[in-house]
């Protein structure tokens, strides 16, 4: 399948009181047409950062994309005018955030919200956008669709609200759909409602998912593609079934094993030792060394590049750079 | 057997709703409805349910930081309840509380050394001298290092502050720890060295907990006995493994299949529950859960079902079982 989004060496740094700190280190990878991708990796990893840095919302003087390039189809999103990027934001790429409540204006209506983009990037009047807003609140699983167009951001759950917030990200019919965290803050069944939701959307309209999350057992519901990031980095990717049936790079290892998993209880939980490193003190290295198991002198020293490796994964560690070495 | 730690017995705790000019109450909120729970001494009881099912407010009451509205928490055969401010404070030590979030359970301008002591001098469990060695015996065996002592809360990471706060109730020598979402602001990998430290202090110590959390996988991994919360109301108390491998209420058998597990292309049977939890101040007649239940049937609309033993221990409130 040709892919819809091309992302090549993309970095964003931002400018703290305590120095630069690149929060995306030269990331490289690909969407293709109606595939799930999900960035998996713990907070600050910059998996939220990347998708930002996507959508643009990544603002000086705080940060910057220091370089790269983000090719969406054939033209470079880092290269457009304001007003070209405007077009295609919330129109071909549309976003969902963790927060469906601070995501929302609080003193604007449901409705209006929902008809806005309707209104703005498909230039639909008020009586055909108010139509397909209703339309739109009842495909994402609300009853009462007129009485919620009235409502208020608060007179809703939260579930309701990403509900709402999904209403508004499809409204336009996107080609890319960024979905940071859209569960977190849900309870479980609540989750597997939205979880629902979007696959369901998905297989209907052909859209392509980038999902970012901590929860690799969303991942595993919801995946094509894997990327695993750590300290802005990718450390490996892969084909979601591969990932987790044979992951490669000790960090995927670790996040997999340190995981609880319901019906395979074990005495003792697998952890990972010490904690991601600060990103102001990185030196070229293997990010991961003082952490990995299987740390050698080289991974004090280099930066491991990210490749190929039988099976189609890619990793970025030096146990896999001349032979494949089981680990 | 003997003499439970904890016993909660028919715990209420009503929060009044109050509307108007004159502030008059037009109806209850009933948080906690109708709880009983046993804790055996070195015991975990894991209590679940999604946000707003009250089981927050069961830790708050049994550790008598909000009033009861009915019903008897007795830690060690004492009514908690009953006893005067002065006899409660005597008692404290012994029951302990370990909060979600750890960076806004520290004072940020309290070294984290003094933060975990504070409480044993408060108490004057020890001496000015005693305390500092103390505090560096209880934060090691939480993982931490003893050139941490005068730092403070906001040169932590999060895993790092969950360790001082179980320090800080650690240092007391409770018996009793309330644990309430310990681990759910952590990351995956440093989850699972608090869990693993939660039981080691465990094994240890001879410590009971009440472990309360939304995650079902951490539940699992840590408590021997579990209740499962819905709208104020315990739904289903079983040992772990029966309620995993034979739940029997219908609630628990949808919060089971909604954990996703990292597992891909993994057929399962779910069940998907339809809509939100209703509210608590106007919660459905008859079985709370009928709204959202797939399997009800006239009879869970009018009667309220009975919370009652389904055999072996096993105890559920559904009119199908």
């Amino acid at each position: 399948m040709e892919p819809l989004m091309n992302i090549d060496r993309l970095s964003t740094v931002f400018f703290t009181e305590d120095g630069k700190v690149t929060a995306v280190d030269e990331v490289s990878f690909s969407i293709r047409e109606g595939e799930t991708v999900c960035i998996v990796g713990e907070s600050g990893c910059g998996k939220s950062v990347t998708a930002m840095s996507i959508m643009g919302l990544v603002e000086e003087p705080g940060g910057k994309i220091s370089g790269g390039s983000i090719d969406f189809r054939g033209e470079d999103l880092l290269r457009l005018d304001k007003n070209t990027l405007r077009s295609i934001r919330g129109n071909e790429i549309a976003m969902i955030f963790q927060e469906p409540m601070s995501s929302l204006n609080p003193v604007m209506r449901i409705g209006e919200q929902i008809m806005e983009p309707l209104l703005v990037h498909l230039r639909m009047n008020k009586k055909q956008a108010r139509a397909r807003a209703i339309e739109l609140i009842t495909q994402v699983g609300i009853s009462r669709p007129e009485q919620i167009m009235g409502s208020y951001p608060h007179e809703l759950s939260g579930g309701m609200l990403q509900r709402i917030m999904i209403a508004i990200a499809i409204s336009c019919g996107p080609k890319l759909l960024i979905a940071d965290e859209p569960t977190t803050a849900l309870d479980v069944t609540i989750q597997a409602q939205i979880l629902d939701l979007l696959r369901g959307f998905k297989e209907n309209s052909g859209m392509s998912i980038l999902l970012i999350t901590h929860d690799l057992g969303v991942v595993a519901e919801m995946a094509d593609y894997v990327i695993v990031m750590y300290s802005g980095q990718i450390v490996e990717e892969g084909g979601v079934v591969e990932l987790f049936q044979n992951p490669k790079h000790p960090y995927t290892r670790g996040l997999l094993k340190s995981k609880p998993v319901m019906g395979q209880r074990l005495e003792e939980l697998y952890s990972i030792p010490g904690q991601v490193p600060s990103p102001l003190a990185l030196e070229p290295s293997c990010y991961f060394h003082d952490r990995c198991g299987h740390c050698m002198d080289v991974c004090r020293t280099r930066q491991p590049q990210l490749q190929e490796t039988g099976s189609g994964q890619k990793v970025a560690c030096w146990l896999y750079e001349e032979a494949e070495v089981y680990v | 057997m003997s003499e439970a730690l904890l016993e909660v017995k028919s715990l209420k705790k009503y929060f009044p709703v109050k509307q108007g000019l004159l502030g008059r109450t037009v109806g209850h909120v009933k948080a906690v409805d109708d709880i009983s729970i046993t804790l055996q001494p070195g015991e975990t009881f894991g209590l679940v349910g999604e946000s707003g099912s009250g089981k927050s407010t069961v830790g708050r009451t049994v550790l008598r930081l909000t009033d009861k509205t009915d019903g008897e928490v007795k830690f060690k055969g004492v009514d908690i309840h009953s006893l005067s401010a002065a006899d409660m404070r005597l008692i404290r030590p012994q029951m302990q509380l370990i909060f979600q979030d750890p960076y806004s359970a520290l004072n940020p301008r309290v070294r984290v050394g003094d933060a975990i002591g504070e409480a044993l001098l408060d108490h004057g469990l020890c001496t000015r001298g005693e305390v500092r060695e103390l505090v560096l015996e209880a934060m090691v065996a939480c993982g931490l290092s003893s050139y941490h002592i005068d730092r403070f809360p906001h040169e932590f990471s999060g895993g790092q502050r969950q360790r001082i706060g179980i320090a800080r109730a650690l240092i007391l020598n409770p018996e009793l720890i309330i644990a309430d979402e310990p681990v759910s602001a952590l990351d995956v990998s440093i989850q699972a060295q608090i869990i693993n430290l939660f039981s080691k202090l465990q094994q240890s110590k001879g410590l009971a907990y009440l472990f309360i959390s939304h995650d079902l996988s951490v539940v699992e991994h840590l408590c021997s006995r579990i209740g499962v919360m819905y709208l104020g109301s315990m739904v289903e108390t079983a040992s772990r493994d029966e309620l995993f491998q034979h739940p029997l209420h219908p609630y628990t058998k949808a919060l089971l299949s909604a954990v996703p597990v990292p597992v891909p292309r993994l057929k399962r049977e779910r069940i998907v529950l339809k809509g939100d939890i209703p509210s608590p101040a106007n919660p459905p007649s008859g079985c709370k859960f009928h709204t959202r239940c797939p399997f009800a049937v006239e009879v869970c609309k009018a009667e309220i079902p009975l919370f009652r033993d389904a055999g072996a221990g096993h105890f559920v409130a559904c009119h199908l079982v």
